[in-house]
């Protein structure tokens, strides 16, 4: 008989819901359990705590989280593969470890994966920027951070060498999942098509939610039961890479193949070259069908040769950003509003706030899709004035804020609710890395 | 009639590049799709918020459109002015376009 595991996927986000983890770890029937938590630019907020703090720069949240699932994935025995390692896993090991003895669990064998941090090998090679012109080297001491998706290696070795939780920091999202597939099934790390095959799976899990009804109800066109109560997502897959999505009986939610699609294509360029550190996974032949109630089989993922680069995350501080906003509302609002976006206009001006560049929006006229796409709607009841620029530094960035709370004694009638904001910025750009660079270790806590 | 009527979409965003899919409610309105709703045509809905190319990929299999966009996310998910930094409301906005439904389709 064919093997098959349960993975669930336990969070999409870093601020992602507690108790829908604790749900598939109670009733899911899961083997594995994966929580996707970092972002784009966690890693470099991560590494500047850090740096003030050797002993933290990982996930916010791992406690909390840790604390809801470890004594029912203890007993269970599931396994915890996650990324909230951030700048720090051998610290997130540790106090993972502190955590399980608190709450009397023995045993547990916890692994930090290390080595996506390349700062290093970045800065000598002077790579080239990929989303615009400059190199490395060009952005100078603003580089915190340049950290690689690491592939799925390294966390089967962890599971291998018989990790309860594997904790990394910068990995490719799909190969936390992938990871307990290599280990459960023994795929060889060239057999192209089930890797292709297995990403396709690891995809369509990482965001955990957006696939079993987040992200995708339009009432009365796509309606979907209980968000309230959202359940997270199973993947069945099979030691052949056959795969079935569903969710906990009795959730909230729904997996349909429409919700399947949707997540297919989720920030996804090329289908048929979706490029990963383990594989070039081809999204473009998958098929998508709704076998019973809830459950989804997807097949057909390929795979080609796994590219000789790694993709890097360079948090680099990019200045600041200032806002202000202020509302208007009744008769005449959306004059009001333009009135005092005039005025702001003008008074940066008149005051020589330094700013590279300024945008000037109504909520709820024109604020999320511009002027064109927006002039057709009909007036509305309310306005919210937003204002927002980006300085070089701190004090250039406040004074945007201000000129729009000054509007409540010196601009248009009703100006009601502002408030101000400004703060630093730590951006994010790729560079490509020669594979051979980043050099991935596993150390082992037991707790 | 809307695009809406016919098809659902999602948006996703990777540094500065937004993608947008267009899924075929029925897949018997794929090959309308896939005629009505081209890249150039989605490139001039989003004149003023898209500044780079507009990319069309087709997956028949699952009767959808992949718009690939580029420039599109004020710099960058993290440092965008953008109240909607991710651009997630984009999808909403394409699933305006008006479609012309052939009666035999109907």
């Amino acid at each position: 008989m064919m093997r098959t595991i349960r993975i669930g996927s336990g969070a999409g986000y870093s601020g992602d819901r507690i108790e829908p983890a604790v749900e598939l770890a109670d009733k899911g029937d899961v083997q594995y359990l994966v929580f996707e938590c970092l972002g784009e630019r966690t890693v470099a907020l991560a590494q500047q705590a850090r740096m003030k703090n050797p002993e933290s720069g990982y996930d916010p949240l791992l406690e909390e989280r840790m604390r809801a699932v470890l004594p029912l994935c203890a007993a269970k025995g599931i396994k915890i593969v996650t990324n909230m390692g951030a700048a720090n896993p051998e610290a997130a090991a540790r106090r993972t470890a502190e955590i399980a003895k608190s709450l009397g669990l023995r045993g547990l064998k916890i692994a930090a994966v290390l080595g996506d941090d390349v700062l290093d090998a970045c800065k000598a090679g002077d790579l080239p920027i990929m989303e615009f012109e400059g190199t490395i080297k060009q952005l100078g001491n603003r580089v915190l951070s340049a950290n690689a998706y690491l592939g799925a290696e390294p966390m089967a070795e962890a599971l291998h060498g018989g990790a309860d939780i594997v904790i990394t920091g910068r990995a490719s999202d799909p190969a936390l999942f992938l990871a307990p597939m290599i280990h459960a099934f023994g795929w060889a790390l060239d057999d192209w098509n089930l890797l292709g095959q297995g990403t396709v799976a690891g995809h369509l899990l990482e965001c955990a939610g957006q696939i079993t009804g987040g992200y995708f109800a339009d009432p009365g066109y796509k309606d979907v039961p209980d968000l309230a109560r959202l359940g997270f997502p199973i993947g069945e897959v099979g030691e052949d890479g056959s795969l079935v999505v569903t969710k906990v009986a009795g959730s909230g939610g729904a997996v349909t193949a429409r919700t399947c699609k949707e997540q297919l294509l989720y920030e996804v360029h090329d289908p048929a070259r979706y490029l990963q550190p383990d594989v070039t996974a081809d999204f473009s032949q998958v098929r998508i069908e709704e076998i019973a109630g809830g459950r989804v089989r997807v097949s057909g993922g390929r795979g080609g040769q796994r590219p000789d680069t790694l993709k890097v995350s360079v948090g680099y501080v990019d200045g600041y950003i200032g806002e202000g906003q202020i509302s208007y509302a009744g008769p005449g609002a959306l004059a009001r509003g333009r009135l005092a976006l005039e005025i702001v206009r003008e008074r940066l001006q008149l005051t020589h706030v330094a700013a590279s560049e300024l945008r000037f929006d109504l909520i709820g006229v024109d604020s999320l899709h511009g002027a064109k796409l927006s002039a057709r709607a009909s007036e509305p009841y309310e306005v919210r004035v937003r204002v927002a620029g980006r300085t070089e530094n701190l004090r250039e960035a406040i004074r945007i804020g201000n000129e729009v709370e000054t509007l409540y004694t010196n601009g248009p009638a009703g100006g009601g609710g502002a408030v101000k904001s400004a703060r630093d910025v730590v951006a994010v750009a790729s560079v490509l890395l020669p594979r051979d660079q980043a050099r991935p270790q596993i150390t082992f806590v037991e707790a | 009639m809307k695009l809406r009527d016919i098809a659902h979409s999602r948006t996703g965003d990777k540094g500065n590049i937004s993608n947008i899919s267009v899924i075929a409610f029925d897949s018997k309105h794929y090959a309308l799709l896939c005629e009505q709703v081209t890249a150039a045509r989605v490139k001039a809905h989003f004149a003023g918020v898209v500044a780079g190319d507009v990319v069309r990929y087709e997956l028949p299999n699952i009767a959808a459109l992949n718009f690939v966009m580029s420039q599109a996310l004020g710099g960058g998910v993290t440092r965008s002015l953008a109240l909607d930094a991710h651009g997630k409301s984009l999808s909403s906005a394409l699933l305006d376009l008006e479609i012309e439904l052939p009666s035999e389709t109907n």
